[in-house]
């Protein structure tokens, strides 16, 4: 079963099927990661361009050992390689990109819809490694992944997404695609970082953390990110720990079995305590390694892998 | 040169509802009559046959961007002047954000001169309030109104400084400039690209509340008040900022406003997909602002449409959403969808052409109509041609409209200003 689209821009835009045959493919390519030669031939002769304006050692890393993995020849350009800063557009990039005929680009932007603008502009599938606040779907993807493996299911879960959800396309991403797949979830922050009209995403908001942790199969905490708090939406970091961090009292809220979370990089004694981050519920590194077997099931997806009759 | 204009409909807005002939020679409106037989006098008379269309007084639009001087490759005041004159308009307000600004008699001379040059539509530079645009100090009101500027406004940018803007509405009260608001507030609209709420979250794309616009309104309402002079409201987007003009005009304050078309037909869904001609500033709303703002120009408590004609390039449109620029076109689509209000019940065709023709006039203090005696400033209506909004073939330099592909019925076929004829379609 192909996808049906040659790009992948957001969760919005991927069916079920489409989820399920991912999370799949990535099931049988983290196989792959376990073996002694890490490596098959099935991208071979492919060019994958990871387009970077936005520094992300973490996920381009991802990326660019998922495509050597499938033996697809990857170049890395960042924003200071480009021509970026001497004012090149996002248009003259796309048509330069074009001329290099590459067969994926794996674009990370800060500008929501950067991805949409260039997938519709090249003729290359286009995968988005993070757009501005708008979505990350290769991390909700891994972070589905993440919790399959340990919950058996998706359906039936409750998710809570606790932080900064205005500047998270993390948060977005996952509650689109966590919801689409028959989980429930529920999003707790300081009512300065929730945003407007979240709850058509088909999210929940609670009142409060406590709220929103309690019964919870699932604790995503997301990153404080300090440089994003400009206009008057924290107090100190102290207070958003005691009020709005995950330490040990709230995770007993929590279902027994809970899985704790979070898309890194971590401010630990932030948002979540130390003890909680290193501890025994935490399933962060698995995200690490779930990441590398998403991202080349993306990639073998979108070169038409897995399609009838070229599969074998 | 005279034309006689025979069997139109003529409507002049609370004046006359009738079908007739208008004879216009030396630049006015000589005759009116139920059926003109000419004299022979009248050498090298063109006699137009209008039998199903109508005849309005010339519309007028208080809120252009013609990017002259300092923005060429998007507009010059020619360019604009052959969009405003296709679009059957025969006055443009143009707003001071050139480069440079329009705070200067310089800078109004040339605009007035390069539009004297096109001789296509009549031309009222509005000049900035503060130097620079910048909020800062006081620009020569005196002066700029000798050199021919009809209004100020810092418009592109809000006067933050409630202070200068107290003083500006008393400073020009004084000469007779009207006072136009671009109400924002900055700090309320930081970070925002387009619409707060539920679409915006969808595409993480910064929102700007209702609030950044309408607590603006309020307080330039307070300051009307408070000064006893008159403020007008640039392009009203949201039900907040229409109840706090109603109210404002009920309490007896000198305040006028207008809307444009794409408040009237638009809301903030347009943007998906990351659409950059769907953004402009104000934002586009949500359903229930459009139908505020509709039921707001249908009872008068917004008295005009005006159009924020606002072209950019595709430089500035062909970008990431958040780095575009704002604003998009609307001469050549204004009258078109106003005809569309009122097929859809919501104006009468006496209201819109009130709404575009003589409320403008009225609010800038000009004498409009179909008159015996007046400058022929007319606009000859199709009610019945149809067409497809296709930017490749407008007048204007740039191609940012929302409205491509709509089809639309009722247009200008004939712009008369000044007894010339400006356009013909
Ligand atoms: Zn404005």
């Amino acid at each position: 079963m192909p996808l049906e689209n040659k790009d992948i821009l957001d969760m919005a835009s991927l069916s079920v099927p489409e989820i399920n045959l991912i999370l799949d493919t990535a099931e049988s390519m983290r196989e792959i990661s376990e073996r002694p030669i890490k490596k098959v031939p099935a991208l071979r002769g492919k060019t994958v361009v990871l387009f970077f304006y936005e520094p992300s050692t973490r996920t381009r890393l991802s990326f660019d050992i998922a495509a050597k993995r499938l033996s697809a020849d990857s170049i890395a350009l960042t924003a200071s390689m480009s021509s970026l800063e001497k004012g090149e557009t996002l248009l003259d990039t796309a048509k330069n990109i074009e001329a290099m005929r590459p067969d994926v680009v794996v674009l990370r932007h800060a500008y929501s819809g950067a991805p949409h603008f260039l997938a519709s502009r090249i003729k290359a599938s286009v995968i988005n490694a993070g757009d501005g606040t708008h979505a990350h779907p290769s991390q909700a993807l891994l972070d589905m992944l993440t919790i399959r493996q340990h919950k058996g299911r998706l359906e039936g879960l409750k998710v809570a997404i606790v932080g900064d959800i205005t500047h998270s396309r993390v948060a977005r991403s996952n509650t689109v695609g966590l919801t689409k797949m028959g989980a429930q979830i529920v999003l707790a922050g300081p009512p300065t970082m929730m945003p407007k009209g979240i709850e058509t995403l088909g999210a929940r908001v609670a009142r409060n953390v406590e709220e929103a942790l309690s019964d919870a199969d699932v604790i995503m905490m997301l990153r404080i990110q300090k440089e994003r708090q400009k206009r008057f939406t924290m107090a100190s970091e102290r207070e958003y720990s005691r009020h709005f961090g995950l330490n040990r009292q709230r995770v007993a809220l929590a279902k027994k079995d809970v899985v704790i979370m979070h898309p890194g990089p971590i401010n630990r004694g932030i948002e979540i305590a130390a003890d909680v981050a290193d501890g025994p519920y935490s399933i962060i590194l698995d995200q690490v390694t779930n990441g590398v077997a998403v991202r080349m099931a993306l990639l073998y997806l979108v070169l038409g892998g897995g399609r009838h009759g070229d599969s074998d | 040169m005279a034309i006689l204009i025979r069997g139109a409909r003529l409507i002049d807005p609370g004046r006359m509802d009738r079908t007739g002939d208008v004879l216009i020679d030396n630049g006015r409106i000589a005759a009116v009559q139920d059926a003109y037989t000419h004299p022979a006098h009248l050498e090298g008379l063109e006699v137009i046959a209008a039998d199903g269309l109508w005849l309005t007084p010339g519309l007028i639009d208080l809120h252009v961007h013609f990017r002259e001087p300092g923005q060429e490759h998007k507009e010059t005041i020619h360019s604009g002047s052959r969009a405003a004159a296709a679009g059957g308009f025969t006055a443009v307000c143009t707003m001071p954000n050139t480069n440079p600004v329009n705070d200067d008699p310089a800078v109004t001379a040339l605009i007035l001169s390069k539009a004297k040059e096109a001789g296509l539509v009549r031309v009222y530079p509005v000049a900035a309030i503060s130097k620079g645009l910048k909020g800062e100090q006081l620009v020569d009101f005196g002066e700029l109104k000798t050199a021919g500027a009809i209004g100020v406004s810092d418009d592109g940018r809000p006067v933050m400084n409630s202070q200068l803007m107290r003083r500006a509405l008393e400073y020009a009260a004084g000469f007779g400039l009207m006072v136009i608001s671009h109400s924002e507030d900055l700090d309320l609209a930081e970070g925002g690209a387009m619409n707060e709420g539920a679409v915006a979250t969808r595409m993480g794309l910064g929102g700007i509340p209702n609030a950044a616009e309408s607590v603006m309104v309020a307080r330039d309402i307070a300051l009307a008040g408070l000064t006893g002079a008159s403020v007008h409201i640039a392009h009203v987007s949201t039900r907040e900022s229409v109840a706090a003009i109603r109210r404002g005009k009920e309490e007896g304050i000198a305040v006028t406003a207008e809307t444009a078309p794409h408040y009237l037909f638009l809301t903030d869904t347009a943007v998906e997909d990351y659409n950059t001609n769907a953004k402009m500033n104000p934002p586009l709303r949500s359903n229930q602002d459009r139908e505020a703002i509709r039921q707001a120009l249908a009872d008068g408590t917004l008295d005009a449409i005006a159009t924020d004609h606002a072209p950019h390039s595709i430089m500035e449109k062909e970008v990431e959403f958040d780095r575009a620029a704002n604003g998009i076109l609307g001469l050549e689509t204004s009258l078109p969808l106003g005809l569309k209000l009122v097929r859809e019940g919501v104006l009468s065709i006496e209201t819109l052409i009130e709404r575009m023709a003589t409320a403008p006039a009225r609010i800038l203090g000009l004498e409009t109509g179909i008159r015996v005696g007046l400058p022929a400033d007319v606009t000859l209506i199709d009610p019945k041609k149809e067409f497809t909004v296709q930017a490749d073939i407008f007048h204007s330099k740039s191609r940012n409209t929302p409205f491509e592909g709509w089809t639309l019925q009722g247009r200008a076929v004939l712009t008369v200003m000044g007894g010339r004829i400006t356009y013909r379609g």
